[in-house]
This record gives structure tokens, C-alpha cells and sequence, in this order.
């Protein structure tokens, strides 16, 4: 399987398969901040966003594999102002998803500042998605507001795998929200979430969903890691259940990933707290839960103990089939592969992993 | 025309970008000419609203622009006009 790296130094893609050791293949856009990385499985086109330290963002594509890529128009917010009263600016694109396979060519694509992009022409053009750019809430002070970033930003985006008119979008920070009509309208699902950095913890509008996943056998299933703990729902998002542990480890973090076959099934890599963005007890650990949250135990062997001052980024770990893939702040890379999860890792030289992606 | 050089970072984005000569009786004139010849500049070198760039230069013979939001400043005929990034660490 293809793991595709997105550091603060490049794009390197390493194969990743039972009883060899991965190796690093190439290196893309050497130097450069590679932030985000997509494929679309029905194309087979990969997509890379570079973020340049003075020439801003820009987006490339490739049908071959990484072999050439093809810089594409980034989206544009031009002619329209923050609500306070700033010019509109394109930050950061964070995050791509296909708009479904009855949908070709088109695309969905989030940004810093919150802006969901849906593109037609299979990314060469994109448009800003009017009905979540106008939802009233977005102007309203302590709704939408940044986090770690000047302003909110879209990082996860979630395609109903039975409905592609159905879309979820989440937001750091105003929560997460709903699409059943293909964009033109939206409302939050925010409805058991905690913001407890708030004056109210159970508002409407204000979470701060780190990373939000559905589980596309029953798409009304949703795992989330938040800011204020972990999260499940059963119905779609018209419930969350806190499934993080009180004073203990997962809570605070920014990754999880799931399962394709067990809904009940999800890992997190914690950090001790939102004052201490480090190693909890200064271990990497991974947490597994079989139960839909109810029990977690550590799932860390093979990783370094005490003295591990890294994080993993919200974008920075997956796992697909009996695949498990992480990279660090500190440029570390581990993979898992097998029933028995068994850390392994792939390099320590690497920069600050921003997304990792398995193909 | 002006002349106009380039930041070398730049051509890592731009192979064949070389000093140019350029008509425009403004630096956002010369620009746009500029971006005639290497199509897609624009777009490293301003943000979208047409402003320059926070960590971009450009120098008018000896001085850096004073309108960053318009680029309004003049240009007079054999003017030099150098583009380059602010330089940073890391």
C-alpha cells in the first residue's frame, strides 16, 4: 500500500507491505510545507496543497502517480470580509473530499478561514458554498471564532456514503454541521458536544471538533476527537455520547481513526491536556476502544517511553484495512501492520508531519 | 519600460523567468504585464484582493513600494523594479 507523507518539508510517499521493511520511494515538492493530501479514489488523482512561506497557498494534482503534477487555481475569497471587518483572504486549504461517486468531477474542499469550496470540473475551478458562508451563526461573536488561527477554519469534511446530497462539515471553531440538500442549506449537530472553554458548555454553536470520521457501512455512525474529549454518535449527529475518560487518557488530542468493518471499533493518540501539548506522561500512546468508547486500553507497543515531548496532528494518522500509519510533530514515522498492533518506526528524520494518507 | 528582475526563488515556479522589460506607468501596470509573460505570477506574487503579498517585496530603484494595497506607486521609463521574498529563517 502507498503511504503519502505531507511534512513541513515535502511530500514522500514509502510503500508500505508485509515482510519488507517500508522504504522512502520519492520526495515531492522538496523544501516546501506540504499541508494537505488527498487522493480521490475514483479517479486515482492525487491532490497536494503546498503551503509556500511567502508565495501563499496553491493546490497540484497528479494522474500519474506523483510522476508529474499540474498546479490548479486555488479557491478565492476575493470580494467578500470577515465579520470583523477584515478582507477575506485565503489561509490554508486543509481538507479535500469527492463528492461522491454518482457525482464525478465534482469535489468539496475546506479552508482557514471557514470556507467549504465545492468544485464541478474535477478541481479546476472552485466555488464558495454560499448557504454555510451565510448561515447566521458564522457572524455571530463566540460561534465561529479561530483556534490556534486567527480565524475558524474547515478541516474535516464527511460525504454520506448512501447519500452523497448529505454532507457533514466540521469546524474549529463553531462545531460540526449538516447538509441534507447538496450544500444549499445547513444546520449545526452539536447536541451533547462539551465546549467548556466557553461561559456555556452545551451551546448550539462554538465546539471544537478536532477531527471528525463516519463510518461509511452506516453512515449515521460518527466519531469525533474533540477539543473537549471524544465523541460518539449512533444517530447521525442528533446526539453525541462523551466517551472520553474523566481525568485520564484518551481526552484531550487531535487524531483518531476507526474501523471499515466494526463500528464499534476506534484508536486515538492523546495529548496530556490543552495547557500541555506534549506526549501524555510524556509517552506516545495509543488508545483502542472495541466497545464504542465504553473501555479503552493502550495499544503502544513499540513506541518510544518517557521523554517524548511529540504530538500527532489531527490529520497526521490513519489506518486503512490492517494498516496502521502515524507521523509527528517531531518528524517521526510509525506504521502498524497486522492483526496485533506492533509499532514499528519507518524513519526519525523526517520534518513535522502534517497529514499522513493510505492508498 | 521598466526593467524588472526577479527574486531566483521564484524560478523554481517559473524556469524561464529572466529580467524582462515591461511597459506600465504604474508598479500594478508592470505587474500585470509582467504576468502576460509568465502566466500564473500574479498569483505568487499578490494575494487575491490585489494587494502584495505580507512576505513579499518590491523595490522601485533604491526604495520598497509605499502602496502595498494598490500598487499605485509610478513608474517612470529605465526604471528598475526588483521583486523579491522578505527573508526569513528556518
Amino acid at each position: 500500500m502507498k503511504a503519502l507523507i505531507a511534512t513541513a518539508k515535502g511530500l514522500l510517499t514509502f510503500d508500505i507491505a508485509p515482510n519488507i521493511e517500508p522504504e522512502m520511494e520519492e520526495v515531492h515538492f522538496i523544501g516546501l510545507a506540504v499541508n494537505m493530501v488527498y487522493v480521490d479514489e475514483r479517479t486515482n488523482r492525487w491532490w497536494a496543497g503546498v503551503a509556500h512561506k511567502h508565495w501563499g497557498q496553491k493546490l497540484h494534482f497528479s494522474d500519474d502517480n506523483g510522476k508529474t503534477w499540474h498546479e490548479t487555481a486555488v479557491p478565492s475569497f476575493r470580494g467578500l470580509v470577515m465579520p470583523d471587518g477584515k478582507k477575506a483572504k485565503l489561509r490554508q486549504i486543509w481538507c479535500m473530499q469527492h463528492g461522491g461517486v454518482d457525482k464525478p468531477d465534482h469535489l468539496w474542499l475546506g479552508t482557514d478561514p471557514g470556507g467549504l469550496f465545492h468544485s464541478i470540473d474535477n478541481g479546476h475551478s472552485f466555488q464558495l458554498v454560499k448557504g454555510l458562508w451565510d448561515h447566521p451563526s458564522r457572524m455571530k461573536e463566540g460561534q465561529w471564532f479561530g483556534a490556534g488561527s486567527d480565524y475558524p477554519f474547515i478541516h474535516s469534511i464527511v460525504v454520506d456514503s448512501s447519500d452523497s446530497n448529505h454532507v457533514y462539515v466540521a469546524i474549529s471553531c463553531a462545531g460540526v454541521f449538516e447538509t441534507k440538500d447538496y450544500g444549499k442549506t445547513w444546520a449545526p449537530k452539536n447536541k451533547g458536544l462539551k465546549a467548556t472553554y466557553l461561559p456555556t458548555s452545551n451551546v448550539e454553536v462554538g465546539h471544537d471538533p478536532h477531527q471528525l470520521l463516519h463510518f461509511k457501512k452506516n453512515p449515521k455512525i460518527l466519531w469525533q476527537q474533540n477539543h473537549c474529549g471524544v465523541f460518539y454518535s449512533s444517530n447521525g449527529g442528533d446526539q453525541w455520547e462523551d466517551v472520553s475518560v474523566d481525568q485520564g487518557y484518551p481526552n484531550y488530542g487531535f487524531s483518531i481513526a476507526i474501523d471499515e468493518e466494526d463500528p464499534a471499533k476506534a484508536w486515538v493518540i492523546p495529548v496530556e491536556s490543552d495547557e500541555k501539548r506534549i506526549a501524555p506522561e510524556l509517552s506516545l500512546s495509543v488508545f483502542q476502544t472495541n466497545n464504542f468508547g465504553k473501555t479503552w486500553k493502550s495499544v503502544s507497543e513499540g513506541l518510544p517511553r518517557g521523554f517524548t515531548f511529540e504530538i500527532v496532528l489531527r490529520q497526521a494518522f490513519t489506518k486503512k484495512n490492517n494498516i496502521f500509519l502515524f507521523g509527528t510533530t517531531n518528524g517521526n514515522l510509525y506504521y502498524s501492520l497486522g492483526e496485533d498492533i506492533l509499532w514499528k518506526n519507518i524513519s526519525s528524520h523526517l520534518a513535522k508531519v502534517n497529514a499522513v494518507y493510505l492508498h | 519600460m521598466a526593467k524588472v528582475k526577479f527574486t531566483a526563488a521564484l524560478k523554481r515556479f517559473f524556469p524561464s523567468l529572466d529580467e524582462i522589460e515591461v511597459e506600465g506607468d504604474s508598479v500594478q501596470e508592470v505587474i500585470t504585464g509582467v504576468n502576460k509573460k509568465f502566466p500564473g505570477i500574479t498569483n505568487y506574487i499578490l494575494e487575491e484582493d490585489g494587494s502584495l503579498r505580507k512576505h513579499v517585496n518590491i523595490f522601485l530603484e533604491n526604495d520598497m513600494i509605499s502602496d502595498r494595497d494598490n500598487l499605485s506607486d509610478q513608474v517612470k521609463s529605465n526604471d528598475q523594479i526588483l521583486i523579491f521574498q522578505a527573508l526569513s529563517g528556518g
